[in-house]
């Protein structure tokens, strides 16, 4: 099975996973706890909270969402179209002009409907 | 993936420890490494900051710790250690404790990516111009994890606007790289930059395309959410926004990744665009002048003409990133914050559909590169007018939408 690199990254990953908690751990050893009711409200510029912190967001975060899947899965495909285009040549030029502009008109459409505007 | 002279020193001291140990070995020397050495470079950044702040606005800046107020962020961070943790009641635990370890992480891993000379890097992976750019989307999910857990509106809201600023960001920032990988035809970093071996005037940034080097720099800004596009925690309508139920070593760890970030991403202008660890003629100074050489046989020491070179490219490097980051800092102090609509507006509005023109632009350039000289020029030419043409063209709609609107209201 060919890894590479990815043994390394993976074991980087893990310990500078770890390197926070430890960091947590000492300042939980080290830190003088002093507590009282108040300290443990949330913050509300002084004021008691009141209602449930987690509202309801709006809609329009979720047409970027959608919208950032489409181009993202655009920009990933066209990593290998970049990376091939010495071989392609102009078949991969005309090809990939096609793809890009039908994404780029998908962009003026949502952009006329109003998707992108934010309120 | 364990070097050389790893093996060989485990070799010459009789260690036969298999290589998956060696392996593990070779990770936490890494990984020590990687900590010190970031550490350093944002107990500096932090210090720098305030500095430059300071003068911006002319005050004088930390001064009392240490000479010249150096030890200043040292003393910060040994206060955050010894501040009480506080978990206000309905947050969720779990979350609000792994939240400062996801934001920390990928910014972590990413150093281990970053070339500091030819020699110098720990990771050169194939695939690394995609894979930095993978790494760090992931600490916005640390952001998002950190407002929701949080049990704090402000912080909700900090968390989500993060959201919605880094998806929209990010894909004009891997676009205008995708026009350096076209160019050069890999995605490996050192290449990258072996292909900027030349005089400045012809590193990525100012010969090829500059257009996806501005895009890359507003984008990186927005990516590690500085002003003018630090609407995650805008102090003025969210307190600290997704940070403002954080405390002690929690918020340290925050502070701390924000300013890693800013390094790599400083790190990665310059490594895409700015020729990375050359001198600004080409390969090193020392060598192209001989004085490697000329030290080396004067002092008669072999490999030491090598070593002059390898710090003169991590001079190099660093002298360039740091004046992105002091550019970063400058708009800091300079410009004004953006509104929401603003700043969605402006990426997908201008940014994403500059970004793809200019990836035609860069392809037409490619393509007939090669066989016609002439063609070439004119290409260059083309790619310039429509460039700044398109360029004025937007903003003049922008502006002029803009006035009309205030006319008619």
């Amino acid at each position: 099975m060919y890894l590479g690199w990815f043994p390394l990254i993976f074991l980087l990953i893990v310990f500078a996973a770890s390197m926070p908690f430890v960091l947590m751990a000492l300042a939980q050893v080290v830190q003088i706890k002093s507590p009282t009711v108040l300290k443990y409200t949330a913050y509300e510029s002084g004021m008691t909270p009141f209602g449930d912190a987690r509202i309801q967001f709006d809609v329009k975060f979720y047409l970027y969402a959608l919208l950032f899947i489409l181009f993202d899965i655009e920009t990933v495909f066209l990593f290998p179209w970049a990376m091939a285009f010495g071989k392609l040549g102009l078949f991969g030029l005309v090809e990939m002009f096609l793809f890009i502009g039908i994404l780029l008109l998908g962009l003026v459409y949502a952009w006329r409907k109003g998707a992108l505007r934010w309120q | 993936m364990v070097p050389a002279w790893l093996t060989q020193l485990l070799q010459a001291l009789h260690l036969s420890i298999g290589p998956e140990l060696s392996l593990v070995l070779w990770g936490i020397i890494l990984f020590t490494g990687i900590a010190i050495l970031g550490q350093a470079a944002v107990i500096f950044m932090v210090l720098m900051e305030r500095k430059v702040l300071a003068w911006l606005t002319q005050r004088k800046g930390p001064n009392r710790v240490g000479p010249w107020g150096l030890l200043q962020t040292l003393a910060d961070g040994v206060k955050l250690l010894f501040k009480e943790d506080i978990m206000t009641t309905g947050q969720d635990k779990l979350l609000f404790t792994i939240a400062p370890a996801i934001f920390f992480l990928p910014v972590f891993v990413l150093y281990a990516l970053i070339p500091f000379t030819d020699k110098l890097l720990a990771i050169p992976l194939p695939t690394g111009a995609l894979f930095v750019f993978a790494l760090s989307s992931i600490s916005v999910v640390g952001i998002v994890l950190a407002g929701w857990a949080s049990n704090n509106k402000y912080s909700l809201l900090g968390g989500m606007r993060s959201a919605a600023q880094a998806i929209s960001y990010e894909i004009p920032l891997v676009l205008s790289v995708l026009a350096v990988v076209l160019y050069t035809g890999t995605m490996n970093i050192q290449e990258i930059l072996t292909a900027q071996n030349a005089p400045f005037w012809k590193w990525f940034g100012i010969w090829l395309t500059p257009v996806s080097f501005l895009i890359f720099l507003i984008s990186s800004i927005a990516e590690v959410n500085r002003i003018p596009f630090d609407l995650p925690e805008a102090e003025s309508e969210l307190v600290s926004g997704y940070n403002t139920e954080y405390t002690g070593m929690k918020f340290a760890l925050f502070f701390l990744a924000e300013y890693a970030a800013l390094f790599a991403m400083s790190a990665l202008t310059v490594i895409f665009f700015f020729g990375g660890y050359y001198s600004p003629i080409g390969g090193t100074l020392c060598h192209t002048f001989g004085w490697d050489r000329a030290f080396e046989s004067a002092v008669n020491l072999p490999g030491l003409g090598q070593l002059m070179q390898q710090f003169e490219m991590i001079t190099w490097g660093l002298l360039k990133t740091y004046i992105f980051i002091f550019i970063a800092m400058w708009l800091r102090g300079t410009l004004p914050r953006l509104k929401p609509d603003q700043l969605m507006g402006f990426s997908w509005k201008f940014l994403i559909p500059l970004s793809l023109i200019n990836i035609f632009m860069v392809a037409l350039e490619r393509q007939w590169q090669d066989t016609n000289e002439v063609v070439y020029g004119y290409l260059w030419a083309f790619v310039l007018v429509f460039g700044i043409g398109g360029f004025c063209w937007t903003m003049s709609r922008f502006f002029t939408r803009k006035l009309q609107a205030r006319f008619q209201s």
